[in-house]
């Protein structure tokens, strides 16, 4: 039996045209751009300097406090200049620039194709490779995997679902990587099964991806403590909440995490990356990315060095037409357009996205016709349009009254509204101003 | 005719003891207030916009009655500013409290002719918003966003989005300082400054804090951070290589020659026109 | 240059427009129903409902409100033909034109436009019209397919006038008149097909439900309003009828007969004058079927559709206040 979440939901057009194109290696850049904040938390503390050689897997950085990351060399080569650089969006961020001269890996990493079966490492060691390998959430939030993965000791997980949802349109990276990797993400899922002592791993997978449900079924049949659940195609699916919702029964209380529920849900790249970060000694230096869209000649899926920049990866695609509206990364449902092609990939872009002006295009606000969609679609269940309504009348107590800070941004409100009238844009007002009120107190 | 009559004897009745019973219920229940309060709340303006540091007009009125001849002296209403604090003042039999009137300035000049924009906008127009997701139209990550914040935000309607310029002009008669452009602003470019000896005053009009070569990329009139204001008045100071003018520094004194040689024409002079019809 | 843009960057292909539009399709097998049954009359009754509609909303916006039309959303368009479906064929012109200022002036434009009327707008025509002109707005045109230019008119009566009467005439215990008016019911096809006296919209309950199965299909509306609508009025009807054996509580003459079918499946679904959540709009429903099976069996009108739906209308905003979606997470409600 399929399993969905049951409130909400969209239909949007799947546009999952790279799900049949084999991951290709995206090569080298001349130059790698590292910014020292890709996860959520306190940017990292730089260790190199100028002048630094560097090899694939050096520590370029370490975490600065608990909620942070260590970041790592992506190439191998020297350091050139640790600037502020542009970002994707414009603004200035630290990046660490390394210009890159050959390919050589730090010794300790296993780069055979093997595949290690055997856990021998006690939970804690297991943790410790996991926070030295600077993992963090790759499904977009970039929450520090060695945080999420200490359970506090009054908790307790039941289930861990490894979510392989990947509910964007146009995405496709996780897909390929479970059609690809099946075995190595299993042995991922069977790695954090031990750190939380339980044998109650679930591959979550939805409808739309078969043949990563069959390459995956029959890899966890040989697997004690891992199976896949097939969920149906449903935006948001694979937001955790809604995750958890449709695996277990159970809702995440508001304003709680889903360990609150018994549960840790984690991307299928970041347990990919957890299982080569502890078999293979291997840090997070590189992810799965597809580069898609309307206008992208090539459309393919990349396994990206992280600090590539992605005017490297457009190029590789047939370049960037004149007629590209926006470029996004990530997905088109959540995802931020660029204005600056030469931002680097960081360990949290799972999609590069060229939309033209016909995909993309927003149309004039009209009145709300009061036709209840965005209630309906609203997967948290909020009401969006009272929402947009407190916000233009500057009705903060209100805002907070309606739960708010509950909206997961999903943006399903905004892409059904019949008289495009921008609500997810008021969420984010709205949160905003609570947030400013609250300080202000 | 009788049912009229009856009628008019049955309700009139009925309107009598309504009376009655609503005459001694607000007797009951009558709140005993300082007559002073409605007085003061009279004199304010009424806008309830809260830079007095009180919810509103209200709260405030009952502030200055609870308020004794010193810590009077703490109330100050910047809207109303001195004539409405000192009919407060009269009301109450304290002296006012005297303070310089101010207004609000722009720090940014990043006009459409100044910093072109480079890329489209096409999202609602909030700069809230679109502080969120880019650096903005010019390219500045500290410059104005062009969305009008500010103007929405403003209960006395002094801001306007200039049409030629893009940015948002103070107009000085209507501006009572009361600090919402201050909080709405989510790059924090306005700043409440004295208005100054016949409206001149002299300040900074840039808040990007890049270097010198990159700010200047972007916006020809950003400030670069060069020392050489900090060489003519040595109040001035020079952090994250952009310039502040204090408050204090006179306008009179230093700020024709600031203009003078500030090499971007980041740092601005208001009044000096204003000062020539006066004399 | 490129673009920036807050997220979604992609929308659903529904918009305001497509819905009208959808709404307008759905109504077109009614309206041709009507015009085959009664002819060139029920043609320039549409016609000049729509027109007049629309030309008021054109004149409002422009000239009053001085800003840009908002004809092109269709919603005019849909209150015309919602209010001609509510009229009789023999219906004049100029009764249309007021009628129909009430309906977009009084009752939508006066209230801010699309979206902001508290009450269907074409129903609020409707009853203005009804109470002023009682008797134009119950003749009602016996059909006639053979007859298109209406060179024979001749008037019947409703099927909820005939079980009315016989409600009257019962009273007086005249029961030869009694039988008499029982033959005139018509037959559960006539009425299926709408072969019978009524408004031009409301007789065919086949053609209804044609419009209401293309809004489902189209996602347009929900089932939840017209089924609870439909199933109330079907639940009492039938518990009067086994417990009373009278004949004025026959369910399916019920179901089939007057403007239920029209109201159950246009003019109850209004998005704007109905609740938003599934919950209230259960609720709105059932409510509208309690109240149109009192009116119809306790009251002096035969009809009792449209007074029901505007009764229930007032109620939305208290309806919405108190009913919508549990929030995620916050425990059960």
């Amino acid at each position: 039996m399929t399993k969905t979440f049951s409130i909400g939901g969209i239909h949007p057009d799947k546009h999952k045209i790279t799900s049949q194109t084999p991951i290709i290696d995206a090569g080298l850049p001349e130059y790698v751009y590292i910014p020292l904040k890709q996860h959520a938390g306190a940017p990292a503390k730089i260790l190199v300097k100028k002048g630094d050689k560097v090899k694939v897997g050096t520590l370029l950085a370490n975490a600065d406090g608990v909620i942070s990351s260590d970041i790592h060399s992506s190439v191998s080569g020297e350091v050139v200049k640790i600037d502020d650089v542009q970002d994707a969006l414009g603004y200035d961020e630290q990046m660490i620039v390394i210009k890159v001269e050959g390919d050589e890996f730090e010794p300790s990493i296993d780069q055979s194709a093997d595949i290690v079966k055997d856990i021998t490492f006690s939970s804690e060691e297991i943790i410790q490779k996991i926070r030295e390998a600077g993992i963090v959430g790759m499904g977009g939030a970039g929450f520090p995997t060695p945080v999420k993965t200490t359970i506090p000791e009054e908790k307790k997980v039941d289930y861990l679902i490894v979510n392989g949802i990947e509910c964007e349109p146009w995405l496709t990276a996780d897909d390929r990587l479970m059609v690809e990797h099946a075995e190595e993400i299993v042995i991922g899922a069977k790695i954090l099964n031990k750190i939380f002592g339980i044998q109650n791993a679930i591959i979550a997978i939805d409808e739309n991806k078969p043949e990563a449900i069959e390459v995956v079924r029959n890899v966890t049949r040989r697997y004690v403590g891992v199976n896949v659940r097939v969920c149906k195609t449903k935006y948001p699916q694979g937001g955790e909440k809604q995750l958890v919702t449709a695996i277990t029964g159970r809702e995440v209380p508001s304003g709680k995490l889903p360990i609150d529920a018994g549960c840790i849900v984690q991307n299928a790249g970041t347990v990919f990356a957890i299982y080569e970060a502890v078999m293979k000694n291997k840090p997070l230096f590189e992810r799965i990315v597809t580069v898609s869209g309307d206008e992208c000649a090539k459309p393919q899926n990349f396994k990206v060095r992280v600090g590539t920049p992605a005017s490297f990866l457009i190029e590789k695609c047939g370049g960037l037409p004149d007629e590209t509206a926006e470029v996004i990364f990530g997905g088109p449902m959540m995802g931020q357009t660029i204005i600056n092609l030469q931002a680097p990939i960081t360990k949290l872009t799972s999609g590069l996205l060229l939309l033209s002006e016909k995909e993309t295009h927003r149309p004039d606000m009209m009145d709300c016709i009061r036709c209840g969609k965005c209630v309906d679609a609203c997967p948290i269940g909020l009401r969006p349009f009272l929402i947009g309504i407190c916000v233009r009348n500057n009705m903060i107590d209100e805002l907070k009254n309606i739960h708010a800070m509950d909206c997961i941004e999903c943006g399903s409100c905004a892409y059904i509204c019949p008289a495009r009238i921008p609500l997810l844009d008021f969420c984010k007002l709205g949160k905003i101003e609570i947030r400013k009120k609250q300080k202000g107190k | 005719m009788d049912i009229i009559v009856s009628d008019i004897i049955a309700l009139g009745v009925i309107a009598f003891l309504s009376a009655i019973v609503l005459y001694f219920v607000s007797q009951k229940f009558k709140v005993e207030e300082n007559p002073k309060i409605d007085e003061i709340e009279q004199i304010l303006p009424g806008a309830n916009c809260g830079a007095c540091g009180k919810a509103g007009c209200r709260n405030f009125s009952e502030a200055c009655v609870k308020a004794d001849a010193e810590s009077f002296k703490n109330l100050y209403c910047p809207v109303g500013g001195a004539a409405t604090m000192k009919k407060v003042a009269d009301v109450l039999g304290f002296d006012a409290a005297v303070k310089e009137e101010t207004v609000a300035v722009l720090k940014c000049n990043g006009t459409c002719q100044n910093a072109p924009a480079k890329i489209s906008y096409d999202a609602p127009v909030s700069c809230r918003l679109a502080n969120l997701i880019s650096v903005g139209q010019s390219g500045c990550p500290n410059g104005c966003l062009r969305q009008g914040d500010c103007v929405k935000a403003c209960p006395f309607g002094a801001l306007s989005i200039n049409p030629e310029t893009g940015i948002p002009q103070v107009d000085e008669n209507k501006c009572t300082s009361c600090g919402a452009c201050v909080k709405m602003c989510p790059r924090g470019l306005f700043e409440i400054r004295p208005k100054g000896k016949n409206g001149q005053r002299v300040y900074v009009a840039c808040s990007n804090k890049q270097k010198g070569a990159v700010a200047r990329k972007n916006c020809k009139v950003a400030c670069i951070g060069c020392m050489k204001c900090t060489k003519i008045c040595e109040q001035i100071k020079v952090e994250n290589n952009l310039s502040y003018i204090p408050t204090t520094v006179s306008a009179q004194e230093f700020g024709a020659e600031l203009v003078k040689n500030c090499p971007t024409g980041a740092i601005v002079m208001t009044g000096a026109e204003k000062e020539k019809i006066h004399d | 240059m490129l673009k920036v843009a807050t997220a979604p960057h992609m929308f659903s292909p529904v918009d305001t427009q497509r819905l009208m539009r959808d709404v307008i399709i759905a109504m077109l097998p009614a309206a041709i129903l009507a015009v085959v049954f009664f002819g060139l009359n029920a043609l320039v009754v549409i016609l000049s409902s729509i027109a007049a509609c629309v030309m008021w909303e054109y004149l409002f916006v422009r000239y009053l409100l001085k800003q840009k039309s908002t004809i092109n959303n269709y919603s005019a368009m849909i209150t015309g033909m919602l209010l001609a479906f509510n009229l009789p064929a023999t219906m004049p012109v100029w009764m249309i034109l007021v009628g129909s200022f009430m309906a977009i002036v009084v009752a939508k434009m006066a209230f801010g436009g699309l979206g902001k009327n508290i009450f269907n707008p074409a129903l609020v025509g409707r009853v203005f019209l009804f109470i002023s002109f009682p008797v134009q707005m119950t003749m009602w045109m016996k059909p006639n397919w053979h007859d298109f230019l209406n060179a024979d008119v001749q008037t019947a009566a409703t099927t909820l006038g005939i079980l009315k009467h016989l409600d009257a005439s019962s009273s007086a215990t005249s029961l030869t008149h009694e039988v008499e008016a029982i033959h005139d019911i018509p037959s559960y096809w006539q009425m299926f097909i709408g072969y019978t006296g009524g408004s031009l919209g409301e007789v065919s309950a086949l053609a209804l439900l044609l419009g209401g199965a293309y809004l489902l299909y189209r996602r347009v509306i929900t089932w939840h309003v017209p089924f609870y609508y439909l199933a109330t009025m079907f639940v009492l009807t039938s518990i009067m009828w086994l417990f009373t054996d009278d004949v004025r509580y026959e369910p399916l003459t019920h179901l089939l007969s007057g403007g239920l079918m029209l109201g159950a499946i246009f003019m109850a679904t209004d998005y704007t004058t109905s609740p938003m959540s599934i919950k209230g709009k259960i609720i709105f429903a059932i409510g509208c079927g309690l109240l149109t099976f009192i009116i119809r069996f306790y009251s002096a009108y035969p009809e009792g559709v449209s007074f029901a739906i505007l009764i229930m209308n007032a109620f939305v905003p208290l309806i919405d206040k108190y009913y919508y979606p549990r929030v995620y997470g916050t425990g059960s409600k």
